[in-house]
């Protein structure tokens, strides 16, 4: 079996709020960049795979040449490979699933792609289902467990609004998990070791024989969202006496 | 500009943000169609129309009881063709993210995903939605057509029932696919549970519930009864395994925007702040004064959610409804 996560290199989520709106336009950020956190839960989920059904589970990134520490990351972990497709050009949702399925058919031999759910900077959730799409492959969001996986077939147990669906579907597929998939595996001081002196192999869109496709979602006027204009009331006195004034408020502000 | 709407079901009842769906693109066009995929789904259909849909399309059969990528995409496909819509509108739930991500794919257009607001511009559509999880907001444009949008869940008014609503229903044959889905089986939420996406009222907890969890959730749970509200959590307190992680709101978790947001002993990282940041009224609860939870919040007690919460609970049994 092969398994391949695809990742992203994204800002730590506690410097998000630090990100200024030219760096957003620009995508020149200053902030210190990780695995985006949905990321990391493919991955273990990638590992964890391998570790139950044999195989090797590799980690694949569109990004710049700095992107290759996310995918140290990623084999710092236990990955056993990772590739970068190096492109700087801007693209969008559609633009990334078409690389990143240059990058799977180029691989050849992959049986179960593995995403998060979403990154933390584009916020679309759109990449998974349009790599699929690209693929011609079926696709399974919001995956929480993996039942079964055999030789043709997979079966996870998907969440939906508050529904939990067991679902089956043929090989190969993608596969978007959530966080209850398991918690991201700390990597060992030895695996860091190693990955720091992984060659990282490098591919561009014309390597994939992959036209990624000019932008068709289009940003502009990048701003801050307006400030909570909160100057936070206190309610003094007994928890009973404090309660009671918050509960007026609240009745006040029709929010009861 | 003519907008077709997806109204989404799930085993005969309607998804109600759909209704949001519908009301912002009422809100931009007088010509507005909408498309009802489903089992069982002729009271969502009468609804449809009560809401003010000019023209249903309507596909009902055993195999669309529950959301199927591959069928409701192809289902969908049939409508826009049959309606020549220029705009496709359904809301930001995993199913609306799901089909409209396909729809683009397939198409070659792209996507306003997440919209917060909705307008018209140049005779496309102009959203405006958060990246960065909300730290940065942008106009969106989209090349493509139909122009495709999603609309986060509570940020648009609902389309309203209007007196003596009549529209031409279309009964559609369902679209003949080979599915690769095979459902084994489907776990519901327990009835009464409030979907926090959809909550008007969110009580949660966090890590001050530690000394006691149980006792710390069931007075959460309990004040979010009276309320009808859906409870939440802050991440450590899923982490730590005081409550299951579908309950958690913030970065790693749900997004959501109710009308009031009461945080017990959630000190407000800025992974939490991000999930609920724009409640539209914050209540916090919180021993440390200075936990950043206040810097947001629109009223605070200072306190032991231990004591204050049940005292909420009495203070609203005793002053609301009456």
């Amino acid at each position: 079996m092969r398994y391949l996560v695809c990742i992203k290199q994204t800002p730590d989520t506690a410097e998000l709020p630090k990100i200024s709106p030219d760096e957003a336009a620009s995508g020149k950020l200053s902030v210190n960049l990780v695995v985006n956190p949905w990321d990391e839960h493919a991955i273990e989920a990638g590992l964890q795979l391998m570790e139950s059904y044999g195989g090797a589970t590799g980690a694949v990134t569109v990004g710049d040449e700095g992107a290759i520490d996310a995918l140290r990351s990623a084999l710092a972990m236990g990955c056993k490979d990772a590739t970068l497709v190096e492109h700087t050009d801007e693209v969008d949702a559609l633009g990334v699933a078409e690389l990143l399925a240059g990058a799977v058919k180029h691989d050849g031999e992959v049986n179960v792609v593995l995403t998060g759910q979403m990154t933390v900077d584009g916020n679309s959730g759109a990449v998974p289902v349009a790599l699929a799409r690209k693929l011609g492959w079926p696709v399974l969001t919001g995956v929480a467990k993996i039942v079964e996986l055999t030789d043709d077939s997979i079966t996870v147990e998907r969440v939906v609004g508050q529904a939990r669906i067991t679902v089956k579907t043929p090989l190969p597929v993608v596969v978007s998990v959530i966080k209850e998939i398991g918690e991201p595996r700390y990597p060992t001081f030895i695996n860091i070791r190693k990955a720091a002196r992984v060659k990282v192999p490098t591919l561009t869109a014309a390597d994939l024989g992959v036209d990624a496709p000019a932008p068709v979602t289009h940003l502009s006027n990048f701003r801050k969202p307006p400030a909570r204009d909160a100057h936070v009331k206190l309610f003094e006195g007994s928890p009973q006496e404090a309660a009671a004034a918050l509960v007026d408020a609240l009745l006040e502000e029709k929010v009861l | 500009m003519k907008f077709l709407v997806y109204i989404e079901t799930d085993s005969g009842d309607v998804v109600a943000s759909s209704w949001e769906a519908l009301g912002a693109a009422l809100s931009l066009s007088d010509d507005v169609e909408a498309v009802v995929i489903g089992d069982k789904i002729s009271v969502v259909v009468e609804e449809t129309v009560e809401r003010g849909a000019k023209k249903v399309y309507v596909v009902e059969d055993e195999t669309r009881a529950i959301f199927d990528l591959d069928r409701h995409l192809a289902d969908v496909k049939n409508a826009l063709e049959a309606s020549g819509a220029d705009a496709f509108l359904a809301s930001h739930t995993n199913n609306g993210r799901d089909l409209a991500a396909a729809l683009g794919a397939d198409k070659g257009a792209g996507v306003i995903a997440d919209a917060l607001e909705l307008s018209l511009e140049d005779d496309g559509l102009k959203g405006v939605r958060g990246i960065y999880t909300g730290n940065i907001l942008v106009d969106v444009t989209v090349d493509g057509a139909p122009q495709i949008a999603t609309l986060r869940p509570r940020a648009f008014a609902p389309a309203e029932k209007v007196e003596g609503a009549n529209a031409e229903v279309s009964l559609m044959d369902p679209a003949d696919v080979d599915s690769p889905y095979e459902v084994l089986g489907v776990q519901r939420a327990e009835k009464g549970e409030v979907s926090l996406t959809e909550a008007s009222i969110i009580v949660s907890g966090g890590r001050g519930v530690a000394k006691d969890p149980e006792l710390g959730f069931d007075l959460i749970r309990e004040l979010a009864g009276l309320l009808g509200a859906a409870v939440g959590a802050s991440r450590a307190a899923v982490d730590a395994g005081f409550i299951s992680y579908d309950h958690q709101v913030g970065q790693t978790g749900k997004v959501v925007r109710p009308d009031l947001y009461i945080a017990c002993g959630i000190s407000g990282a800025v992974q939490h702040l991000a999930g609920m940041g724009s409640s539209k009224i914050i209540v916090a609860v919180n021993k440390d004064e200075e936990a950043p939870i206040f810097s947001v919040a629109n009223y605070g007690i200072v306190g032991d959610l231990f004591q204050v919460v049940p005292a909420i609970s009495e203070a609203v049994r005793e002053k609301v409804g009456k």
